[in-house]
This record gives structure tokens, C-alpha cells and sequence, in this order.
């Protein structure tokens, strides 16, 4: 935080702004020092935001256009896709749009775990994350269930059902779920209600997520504790804001291309089919974003077993802070933990892969080795590396590098001789 | 800007992986005749099109309904494009339920181009009964919600074949090498010279499955024109923004002598 007191030149904003102090707010915001070294995938914080407006304004569109009934939902779809004015554009961004927002947030994790900024003193920022990455996850499922095609009604039959694992109570949560003894018209009502309210949810908690942010400042790609503001830092304004909208509109270009171009290749076909209770698909998958879960819990061959891993895998990461014992926060400075590092990326993504693969045969068995490393990763591998590595030695400042000998530490010290 | 290329590059390997997860398994391979609306300009053939309905309308809705579509939309910019008063006549064509009317009663009359198409059963299970237990899917998003999409349409079409040695079937099943389990309760609805064209093509089992498929390509994604042509505009807008905001950003980042 700028320690310097702002006070508005004029008169009567600073009569304002004693009563209400969003200028200084405002001068904060612009005047946030930021390290001077951030790379690109510092950029997504931006793009998510904008990612989560996004869906905002189209999904607001599309609830004034949607009937929430079951008999009605998917005409209604159909009615936005061809007599909306402009629907088809708006849906699609929406539909994509998700896809997009879960790309973004990938990245965003998998930049958090690369130069450990989740480690003190930002743990909270972590976990305002992590709750808004379930959240996400939550209005993404419900999303997916509006349209009430095959793939929406089976997809929330079969995650609901997951609750029918919990002991004693497991039947009558899942009929509570429903409202009735099926997926029907009371779920698609309720899920469409929830579906509306989480994004303002996630809003709130992304503003915590940013504020709780603005205390310690940012992380950096050396990950070390840089003094604010300094040599090391610029103001947030114009510099990072300039490099954040560049960022964005390459983003965006990617975004265009799937929304103009290939709409549907993210979607299942079968969902252009009106749900029919009667008839189920031969397949039942979830959305990408959300196969490594789905191959986890696919993995344990007990339901309730399965559905405790499935959500172990992100209480996980909750805790995250205090499983990495190290005190060296950025992979550059770790050489064995960088390696583990691309191994869990590797994971995951074999994970997805398998969770979009029937659950049978040799992918049963990838997806049993993959869970299991996955939890291995951060139950073994990040506390015993915290003691066990030999780092490497870290500069003091962005700009004054320390005299290290080794190749990683020389190599970053070269890099930033040329800043 | 190395690291950007590097940055960008992980990105594009891993939107590359996406969508190979949902483009994974595929069985027979699909027929593709070569799709003018696929692509960055694509665009559908107007004779397709027109061809195409009437191959719907003289052979598909003996039992296929597309409830979606509208008369209305046969004369809209990016559809069959047929004039106004063509659709008109099309329309009159057909008898809808109206009503009730000042008596109360429910009344026929010809249907005008903004009623959405009839069906040709009054219900599901109405089409079920006539169809020795199958029914004939709506086909107003057929082609989006088929795996394979267009060319599955196509194959399907064009892939009957006599039962190999040994398969026996059930009267009223018949074998198609692309259908799942290759078992199909629709019997092959195209043959040689089955209608007459109005443009004089010469109406092969070939041509009219293409014809057909492009309209119902057209009828699940009427605005598949539009969109295109927005989005070659959009890519372009916002390749020349970001080449601008680049150089703002190279300009702006000067000042403190680090690279972006």
C-alpha cells in the first residue's frame, strides 16, 4: 500500500472524499505499486475480471429471454439461438464464455503454484481463491443444466446422486436437491435461481480476493519480498494496466475464435437433444473443465470413497499454504519442486483426458496411478521437499540480483541485467 | 516478446488439447463431400439450399418434424433466401389449428409464413406408433446434436448396405454402416431419381444428401452467415487494436527502462 496520504486538490472533493473516501481509493488503485518484473501470466487476474463481468451482462440477456420450465427451457433456447435479436451471439459468448473463464482460472492456479503465491503472508488471498474457483465450479454445473438437454438433465442426475452417498442421510438430501424424487422441473427452477445468484457471490469474493491482495502486494516472478514502493516497483497505472488490456486482447482473439468459428466443439452434441428422463446417453461426461475431478471420483471403485476423494482433491488446495513447507516461494530458486512441478501439470492433464474416456480397461488404470500421484504430490512430495531440497541462492532485490553461482540464478541474473 | 511467444504458444497447445478431448473417440470414419459453409468465409449455397428443402419436404417430413423453423425464415438473409411471396405460397400449402375462435371453437386454416413448420404427427407418441417404436427425431438441430455433425448427416444417409453374411434382422430394421450398433428403424429414404428437381440437377442418392444436409445444416444454425462474417470482422477489429496497444505498451514501458 502507498503509505503517503492522497488529499484531492479540490475543494470539494476533499469535502467529499472526507465523507467517503473512494478517491483515495481511487488514487490507490491507480498509485498500487506493482513489481516492475511481472510476466504474462500475471495478466489473468485482469482477464478473469473481465471474464466474470462478461458472464454477468450476457447471462443477464439471457435470463430475460430463458423460461426456467422444464417442458419450456430448451424451446426457449432454441427461441434465443434464432429470434433474439443478436441471442445466438449472446449465447454463444456465454456458453464459451465459461469454457474461457475456466481456461483463465487454470492458468491463474497453475501461475500461483509455479511461483508460490500462495505461501505467507498471502494465504488468504489462496483461499478466497480457491472458494471462488468451487463457486465457479457450481454456477459453471448449474449453468450447464439450463438449457435441459440430454447431457444437462443426466449431468445433474448423476452429480447429484453423488450425495445419495453420504450415509444415513444420503436418499433424503438428494430428494431435498430435487425438490421431488427425480431431477424435474423443481431442480431446473432452483438450479436456475442459484445459478443467478452465485456470480454476484463470486463478485463479492473476488473483491476480497483483490483487497486482500492490495496488502501485501503482489507476488513476483523471483518471488521474493520486494520494498513498495521502489526501484522495483511501477504504478499500477499506466503500466500494468496497458500490459493487462494487451494481454486481454490477445485473449479475446482466442475467445472470438471459438465463439465465431467453433461455438459447439466445446459443448456435447447430445445436449442439442431435449432432455428425456426415458432415454439415457451411452456417455455421460461433464464439462472439460471439470473431468480430472470426474476421473478422480471415477478412480475409487466405493461411491462414497470416490466422492470423498473428489472433494479431498480440492480440499487439498485449500490448504495448500501448509503442505508446501519451503520457504522459497518462486520455482526458479527450486530445482526439484520446478520438475514435481510440470509432473502435477502433466497429471492433471492426463487426468482430464481420462475423465473424458470411459471408465474401463487401461484408462481405469491411468486414472487410478494419476489420482494417486495427484495426492501424493501434495501430501508427500511438497512437505518433504520443504526440508529435504537444496535451493538455490535468491537475489535481494528485481533490480540488484544477488552473486550466486549457479546456472538458474546466473541465468535470471542476466535476464534482468537487461531491464 | 520471446517470452510472450512462449507464454502464448503454452496457451494454444492447451486450447489444442481442449478441444481434442471432445472431438476423441470416433468410430467409422464420416463421409465429408467438402462443406462451403465451413471455414472462415463459409458460406451456404442458395440452390443447396432451396434443393434441399424440397428434398425435406417432399421426402424427410413424411415423418420428420423441424418445429423450430418458421416459414418466415425460407425468405430470411443467410436461409434458402426464397422471395416473399414463394414463401407465402409454401406456407399456404399447409393446414395449422387456430383458435378458439369468438365461438370458442379451435378452427383449421392455411398456415402464413410466421407460424413455425407442421409437424407432420400431433405428438410424440403419435410419431412412435407410426414408426414401429422408433421416433423420428425433430431435425430443426439435427446436425448439431449428432457427433460428426454435417458429414454424419451425409454418411448416414448415403451408408446403407445389405446386412453382412451371418446378421439377421427384424422386419422393419435395416443396416447402416455409420448408425451406432449399425442397426436403424429408418428404412434407406433416398434412391435415384426419387424427386424432381425444379432446377433440373439430376436428383442422385449423392445430391439430394447433400442438398438436404446443407438445409438442415442451414435449419440448425440460421444464422451461421451472420456469424461468420462477424467474426472475421471482429478478429480483424481486434488484431490491428492489439498491434496498436502493443506499441502503446512498448512506448509507456520505455520510461522505466524494462522490457516488457
Amino acid at each position: 500500500m502507498s503509505d503517503h496520504e492522497y488529499i484531492p486538490k479540490s475543494k470539494l472533493g476533499k469535502w467529499f472524499n472526507d465523507r467517503l473516501p473512494i478517491l483515495t481509493l481511487a488514487n490507490h488503485l491507480t498509485e498500487y505499486p506493482t513489481p516492475k518484473n511481472l510476466n504474462y501470466w500475471w495478466t489473468f487476474g485482469a482477464i478473469l475480471t473481465f471474464c466474470l463481468v462478461t458472464q454477468i451482462i450476457t447471462g443477464l440477456i439471457l435470463a430475460m429471454h430463458y423460461v426456467a420450465h422444464a417442458d419450456l427451457a430448451f424451446s426457449s433456447v432454441e427461441h434465443i439461438m434464432r429470434n433474439v435479436n443478436y441471442g445466438w451471439l449472446i449465447r454463444y459468448v456465454h456458453a464459451n464464455g465459461a469454457s474461457m473463464f475456466f481456461l483463465a482460472v487454470y492458468i491463474h492456479i497453475f501461475r500461483a503454484l509455479y511461483y508460490g503465491s500462495y505461501k505467507s503472508p498471502r494465504e488468504i488471498i489462496w483461499i478466497l481463491g480457491m472458494m471462488i474457483y468451487i463457486l465457479m465450479m457450481m454456477a459453471a454445473f448449474m449453468g450447464y443444466v439450463l438449457p435441459w438437454g440430454q447431457m444437462s438433465f443426466w449431468g445433474a442426475t448423476v452429480i447429484t446422486n453423488l450425495f445419495s452417498a453420504i450415509p444415513f442421510f444420503g436418499e433424503s438430501i438428494t430428494t431435498w436437491l430435487w425438490g421431488g424424487y427425480a431431477v424435474d422441473n423443481p431442480t431446473l427452477t432452483r438450479f436456475f435461481s442459484l445459478h443467478y445468484l452465485i456470480p454476484f457471490l463470486i463478485l463479492g469474493l473476488v473483491v476480497l480476493h483483490i483487497w486482500a491482495l492490495h496488502v501485501p502486494g503482489n507476488n513476483n516472478p523471483i518471488g521474493i519480498d520486494i520494498k513498495k514502493p521502489s526501484n522495483d516497483t511501477v504504478s499500477f497505472h499506466p503500466y500494468i494496466v496497458i500490459k493487462d488490456i494487451f494481454a486481454l486482447l490477445i485473449f479475446l482473439i482466442v475467445f472470438a475464435f471459438f465463439v465465431f468459428y467453433s461455438p459447439n466443439i466445446l459443448g456435447h452434441a447430445d445436449n442439442y437433444i431435449e432432455a428425456n428422463p426415458m432415454v439415457t446417453p451411452a456417455h455421460i461426461v461433464p464439462e472439460w473443465y471439470l473431468l480430472p475431478f470426474y476421473a478422480i471420483l471415477r478412480s475409487v471403485p466405493d461411491k462414497l470413497l470416490g466422492v470423498i476423494a473428489m472433494f479431498a482433491a480440492l480440499f487439498i488446495l485449500v490448504i495448500l499454504p501448509w503442505l508446501d513447507t519451503s520457504k522459497i516461494r518462486s520455482a526458479i530458486f527450486r530445482p526439484l519442486y520446478k520438475q514435481f512441478y510440470w509432473f502435477l501439470v502433466a497429471d492433471v492433464l492426463i487426468l482430464g483426458y481420462m475423465g473424458a474416456m470411459p471408465a474401463e480397461g487401461i484408462y481405469l488404470l491411468v486414472a487410478r496411478v494419476a489420482t494417486a500421484y495427484y495426492f501424493l504430490h501434495f501430501l508427500i512430495i511438497l512437505p518433504v521437499l520443504g526440508s529435504k531440497e537444496k535451493t538455490l541462492e535468491v537475489p535481494l532485490s528485481i533490480t540488484e540480483p544477488v552473486l550466486g553461482g549457479s546456472a538458474s540464478a546466473s541465468m535470471t541474473r542476466n535476464r534482468l541485467d537487461k531491464i | 516478446m520471446k517470452n510472450f511467444l512462449k507464454f502464448f504458444l503454452i496457451i494454444l497447445v492447451f486450447c489444442l488439447k481442449i478441444s481434442f478431448i471432445s472431438a476423441a473417440e470416433q468410430t467409422e470414419k464420416l463421409l465429408n463431400p467438402g462443406w462451403g459453409f465451413k471455414g472462415f468465409f463459409g458460406k451456404f449455397d442458395r440452390g443447396s439450399l432451396q434443393r434441399g428443402y424440397q428434398v425435406y419436404t417432399e421426402v424427410c417430413a413424411a415423418c420428420h418434424s423441424i418445429k423450430y423453423l418458421s416459414y418466415r425464415n425460407l425468405s430470411e438473409t443467410g436461409g434458402p433466401e426464397f422471395t416473399e411471396d414463394q414463401v407465402k405460397a409454401i406456407a399456404s400449402q399447409f393446414e395449422v389449428t387456430d383458435g378458439p375462435n369468438d365461438d370458442g371453437e379451435m378452427f383449421t386454416r392455411p398456415a402464413r409464413p410466421a407460424d413455425n413448420f407442421v409437424s407432420p404427427y400431433p405428438n410424440e407418441k403419435a410419431a412412435i406408433a407410426a414408426n414401429g417404436g422408433a421416433y423420428p427425431p425433430d431435425m430443426s438441430v439435427l446436425v448439431k446434436a449428432r457427433k460428426g455433425g454435417a458429414d454424419y448427416i451425409y454418411s448416414l444417409l448415403l451408408g446403407y448396405e445389405d446386412p453382412p453374411s451371418g446378421l439377421s434382422l427384424d422386419d422393419g430394421v435395416y443396416y447402416n454402416k455409420y448408425m451406432a450398433g449399425n442397426k436403424i428403424k429408418m428404412s434407406n429414404p433416398l434412391s435415384e431419381g426419387l424427386i424432381e428437381y425444379g432446377d433440373g440437377t439430376s436428383a442422385t442418392p449423392e445430391q439430394m444428401a447433400n442438398d438436404v444436409t446443407t438445409f438442415l445444416a442451414w435449419a440448425a444454425e440460421p444464422h451461421l452467415e451472420a456469424r461468420h462474417k462477424m467474426g472475421f470482422r471482429a478478429i480483424i477489429y481486434l488484431i490491428i487494436l492489439t498491434i496498436l496497444v502493443y506499441f502503446s505498451m512498448k512506448k509507456i514501458w520505455s520510461r522505466v527502462e524494462s522490457k516488457v
